[in-house]
């Protein structure tokens, strides 16, 4: 006990200027390796999010390496905003986060709690703080994600609890710091108005991360990606034709990014699926994991008489 | 004299670092947690107030030493404990339960005779605590 004591004394009294920190090992151990790069092959595109992300790590890896130095470190406040287009993987990137703020020891179970205006703001007088209070123990330890963040303040009704809800929202933010990490997401515009209308709640989020729409290039890589993971491949045939499937559905209207894409797969795989019941026959593998253009080219998109997009 | 109930009560009361990892060791097994609190110190008073709801669903510590400070702010001369319960089908019970908080002075039992027919005697323990009305005992 008294080694240790002494131990200690000595460690922060020699000369640590001198003592040399491996950066790199202390990358290593922490995994977020794994995680960054998993980030890296499973989303595509997200430059912007992407590099917030690695500055984020390299900001909690230097203040673990200052720790060991017996530096002064004040946790930073990790709470963030997502804001951008439908489908443009801000869940996907949240719950991710979560993941890598584990890893990076600053959050202690890693778990996601996802929920929206219901979740947090109660039916009637007294009902909104209890309600919020309990969603906010359920996620510490963890991320709290709140979709569509907008919809707590409704300016038109002067008596909507989701005042009430932001409220306790903040004062959790600033005093539970070390044990939550808040993530409001939504839409760029009403985001926006949203923090317009409640100052204290933009200037406690440190990191406004805005996910920029994906190119046809991206979108497609995308689908690929989904294939992959559904166990489905494209004939030649109808990777021409997805090509030209999203250059289209993109003029079309509510497109949703990634979104879309993953729709229009899961239709063309029903149209497989019949086409495949309607031919009859022997089936190889091959039918069964092939999607052909045919099964694309059928979509409202391409005017081709299908009643759904 | 020191009440003795539940887990660790003969050991030196637990420090918040320690009543932490055990909160941890319940919620890994994914017991459900709750607070209680009373100032009927009797053995056989099973049954303590129930601070706020049960704790359900939680994942981390923090949120319920969050309630304990809150029950602690309340009620910082009354007897709290932390129960932990196991829903698992065919348990359904208190897994563990442990003192957290207890009155700075805890003047203890007092034993009364009575005498009943015959030469026998009857035997019951008194807490002196309970000779004032509750709310104002500690």
């Amino acid at each position: 006990m008294q080694d240790a004591a002494m131990n200690a004394l000595s460690e922060t009294a020699g000369p640590t200027e001198n003592r040399a920190f491996d950066i790199h090992a202390a990358f290593r151990d922490s995994r977020v390796a794994d995680v960054l790069a998993e980030l890296d092959r499973e989303l595509v595109g997200l430059a912007p999010v992407k590099s917030r992300v690695r500055d984020i790590c390299a900001l909690l890896l230097i203040d673990a390496l200052r720790k060991q130095a017996g530096l002064s470190t004040a946790a930073p406040s990790l709470h963030m905003s997502f804001t951008g287009n439908p489908g443009t993987g801000k869940t996907t990137v949240a719950l991710r986060m979560a993941q890598i703020l584990h890893r990076l020891g600053y959050v202690r179970k890693g778990h996601l709690v996802a929920v929206t205006r219901d979740d947090l703001v109660g039916q009637y007088i007294g009902h909104t703080a209890p309600k919020t209070r309990e969603v906010l123990k359920r996620a510490m330890g963890g991320v709290l994600f709140i979709d569509e963040a907008y919809y707590l303040y409704r300016p038109e009704n002067e008596r909507d609890y989701g005042q009430e809800a932001i409220e306790i929202l903040l004062q959790e933010m600033e005093n539970s710091r070390d044990d939550l990490v808040v993530i409001l997401a939504g839409y760029k515009d009403r985001m926006d108005r949203f923090f317009r209308s409640n100052p204290g709640l933009s200037s406690r989020i440190a990191h406004h991360i805005d996910f920029p729409d994906y190119t046809d290039e991206e979108l497609f890589a995308i689908a690929q990606l989904m294939l992959d993971e559904m166990q489905y491949r494209l004939s030649d045939a109808a990777v021409e034709t997805l090509r030209e499937y999203i250059a289209r559905r993109r003029a079309q209207p509510h497109f949703a990014n990634a979104r879309s894409i993953r729709n229009a797969l899961d239709r063309a795989r029903l149209r497989q699926a019949s086409r495949l019941f309607a031919r009859g026959g022997p089936l190889t593998q091959t039918d069964l994991v092939t999607i052909e253009a045919q099964d694309l080219r059928a979509s409202r998109v391409f005017g081709a008489g299908g009643n759904d997009a | 004299m020191r009440l003795t109930q539940g887990t660790f009560s003969f050991l030196p009361d637990l420090t918040d670092e320690q009543i932490r990892a055990q909160i941890e060791y319940c919620l890994a097994r994914g017991w459900a947690l709750s607070i209680e609190y009373t100032d009927d110190p009797h053995p056989r008073n099973t049954y303590w107030e129930m601070f706020g709801a049960p704790l359900f669903d939680l994942r981390d510590a923090a949120g319920i030493m969050q309630e304990l400070n809150a029950c602690r702010a309340t009620f910082p001369n009354h007897y709290i404990k932390l129960n932990a319960f196991d829903a698992t089908r065919g348990i359904e019970s208190l897994r563990l339960s442990f003192i957290v908080n207890r009155p700075a002075d805890e003047p203890g039992f007092g034993l009364v005779r009575q005498e009943g027919p015959g030469r026998q005697q009857r035997y019951t323990t008194r807490a002196y605590a309970t000779e004032r009305p509750e709310g104002k005992r500690y």
